[in-house]
């Protein structure tokens, strides 16, 4: 991707940046931590399963510069599992959020596999094509219920013991989920195997020269991006209880790589800010009805031609620091 | 009444020409869309939506001014290639500096604004579309019953097809444009007003979607969605076939078509999802496409 790493911000000294990055990460843990009891957790919990899957797919576009455009198939199919999971088999919300995750996992394997035989553009029609495939299937699958979803998921008992229909116990749940989910992406992004990415983005032919095997890279990477996606998908499915035809559909492609340009590609924070403008966007709007897609389309215009950088990239880049 | 392989042949050449209407449309598309992602770089996401916007224009030239079809056949492509000239001088001429992905993102985001527009104006269900008179009725061919606009349809898009590569690979225009793709700056020291040439090549891709669209109209009913739907499947075309042949384009969009045809009368589950299955075997055995240069 163009820019994304912004060149003025990683002159700074190590130590402003790492700071800068702790101080935001606790304002946003103490934001959520009081949230809740400001406003409904419901709508909280369903932010922080988007916000989670947008950090995954930011994964992806931020840090190899790859353009998925079907992230909805492993968000929709994990979610699709994991309430099978819980409400036909009977499984713990635990184990029916892993199933649903474990499922993302291998499809992400598989989709990434024939994927990354190509670069650029057509990665992303590669990727929306065999997202599409997958709808075709979730819609004429039975265990799907096709246009009705899967309602009336259980919450079930955490470890068979906590009880979620308890608001607040769910609420810990997913917090701890999407926390962990966001570490885990920061510690991928700052590690070794994550500079490699990086220098895949920056400059692939100079990574291959240098002797890096950059498909097998480009996989991994699209496989991690995959399987935190489907952990999303697979929380959300049993916090709304509910899975549906609209998580696997491209519209939510769509919607996922919006909130990502919106935040800022290639931020830690953007996905997450984006996530929550674009889902409070589309509550204040629920009543507009049809004008949500012409506004998303406005929203994508602009952001591409006058605000390339997204909210926390261009409040890092005015502040000079890294977020 | 004759049977093939325990399928009825009325069954098996209707679905394949069913199959061929389909090619007709797939091979438009991703002829558009090769054309402009050719000259500009730009996978050109709103192309669905331009020919969604082809349909509609034919559809309200008749509501409103009662032009019929022949004139919006001329007219449809015109004005919305016209539009398509607007959006590339307002917003696409500004991303060719940038990552390609760009250009498919501000596209997306154009598809949604058409899209929305159009199903708050008309809602999401299907407008019909009347037929032309001089295009009703068919011939018995004997075997099967081909109606004269089915027909139409097919020759006049192979005609629009081969006249396109025709001028691209066989004038001196075509020239000017392969030589631009290759080397613009190289063209420009030449005297040729590139840019322009940039610009009405993409108002031209996008008359073509219109075209199709517009051709569309009396078959599938005219609705605000019939391009989301289409695009998708052509972008599986388009990398089936690759974008860098004109005549792999068009060949591949056909064959594809009859493929799907094919599929919906020997295993009909199957008819939705067989064009991605195709893509997903080229892409492990022949990963440039099959018309494709590597890269």
């Amino acid at each position: 991707m163009e820019r994304v790493m912004d060149p003025v911000a990683q002159k700074q000294p190590s130590a402003l940046r790492s700071q800068a990055e702790t101080i935001a990460f606790a304002i946003m843990v103490a934001a959520l931590i009081v949230a809740p009891f400001v406003t409904y957790p419901l709508f909280l919990m369903q932010a922080m399963c988007f916000a989670l899957f947008a950090c995954a797919f930011n994964l992806l576009i931020g840090y190899v510069g790859l353009l998925s455009f079907g992230h909805a198939l492993y968000f929709g199919w994990a979610s699709y599992l994991s309430a099978h999971a819980a409400k036909v088999w009977g499984f713990t919300p635990e184990l029916a959020i892993l199933t649903g995750t474990a499922t993302a996992a291998v499809l992400g394997l598989l989709a990434g596999a024939l994927a990354i035989r190509r670069q650029g553009i057509y990665f992303a029609m590669i990727t929306l094509a065999l997202a599409q495939m997958m709808f075709f299937f979730a819609l004429q699958a039975k265990f799907t219920g096709g246009e009705d979803g899967i309602q009336a998921v259980p919450r079930g008992y955490l470890f068979g013991l906590i009880d979620l229909r308890n608001e607040m116990a769910m609420y810990i749940v997913v917090l701890a989920i999407f926390l962990g989910g966001f570490l885990f992406i920061y510690r991928i992004i700052h590690s070794p195997f994550g500079e490699v990415l990086k220098a895949i983005r920056e400059n692939e032919p100079r990574a291959i020269s240098l002797g890096y095997k950059t498909d097998r890279y480009k996989l991994m990477a699209f496989v991690l991006s995959a399987t935190l996606a489907g952990l999303a998908g697979a929380t959300k499915a049993i916090v709304l209880q509910l899975a549906s035809l609209t998580d696997v559909n491209w519209p939510m492609s769509g919607e996922v790589v919006l909130m990502t340009l919106v935040g800022g590609l290639g931020t830690i924070f953007g996905p997450v800010v984006g996530a929550f403008v674009i889902l409070v966007m589309q509550y204040k709007l629920a009543s507009v009805g049809e004008w949500v897609l012409v506004i998303q389309g406005v929203i994508f215009v602009s952001c591409v031609l006058l605000f390339r950088r997204g909210i926390v990239g261009e409040f890092a880049h005015k502040l000079r620091i890294k977020l | 009444m004759f049977e093939i392989f325990g399928i009825p042949s009325t069954a098996l050449f209707g679905q394949l020409l069913i199959g061929l209407i389909n090619g007709s449309f797939y091979a438009l598309l991703s002829l558009g869309l090769a054309v402009i992602f050719g000259m500009l770089n730009i996978i050109n996401f709103s192309h669905g939506a331009q020919y969604m916007l082809g349909a509609f224009t034919a559809y309200l030239l008749l509501q409103y001014t009662g032009l019929g079809y022949w004139p919006a056949l001329i007219l449809a492509p015109l004005i919305v290639g016209i539009s398509g000239i607007i959006i590339e001088r307002l917003f696409l001429q500004w991303l060719y500096k940038l990552d390609h992905l760009y250009g498919l993102l501000l596209t997306f985001g154009v598809a949604l604004i058409f899209e929305g527009l159009a199903r708050n104006e008309f809602g999401s269900a299907g407008l019909p579309y009347t037929l032309p008179d001089s295009l009703r009725g068919g011939q018995n061919l004997g075997f099967m019953f081909l109606p004269n606009y089915r027909a139409w349809v097919i020759v006049a898009s192979l005609v629009v097809c081969l006249g396109t590569w025709f001028v691209i690979e066989r004038t001196r225009l075509g020239a000017y444009l392969r030589a631009a793709t290759e080397n613009p700056t190289l063209v420009r020291a030449f005297g040729i007003n590139v840019p322009r040439m940039i610009t009405l090549t993409y108002g031209f891709g996008v008359a073509l979607a219109a075209f199709a669209g517009v051709m569309a109209a009396p078959i599938y009913n005219v609705s605000p969605q019939m391009g989301s739907e289409l695009i998708i499947v052509v972008f599986a075309v388009v990398v089936i076939g690759g974008m860098g042949s004109i005549l792999g384009a068009v060949i591949t969009g056909f064959g594809l078509g009859v493929v799907e045809g094919l599929t919906k009368v020997f295993f009909p589950e199957a008819s939705n999802t067989v064009i991605f299955v195709i893509m997903a075997i080229v892409l492990l055995v022949r990963p440039a496409g099959l018309f494709g240069r590597r890269g």
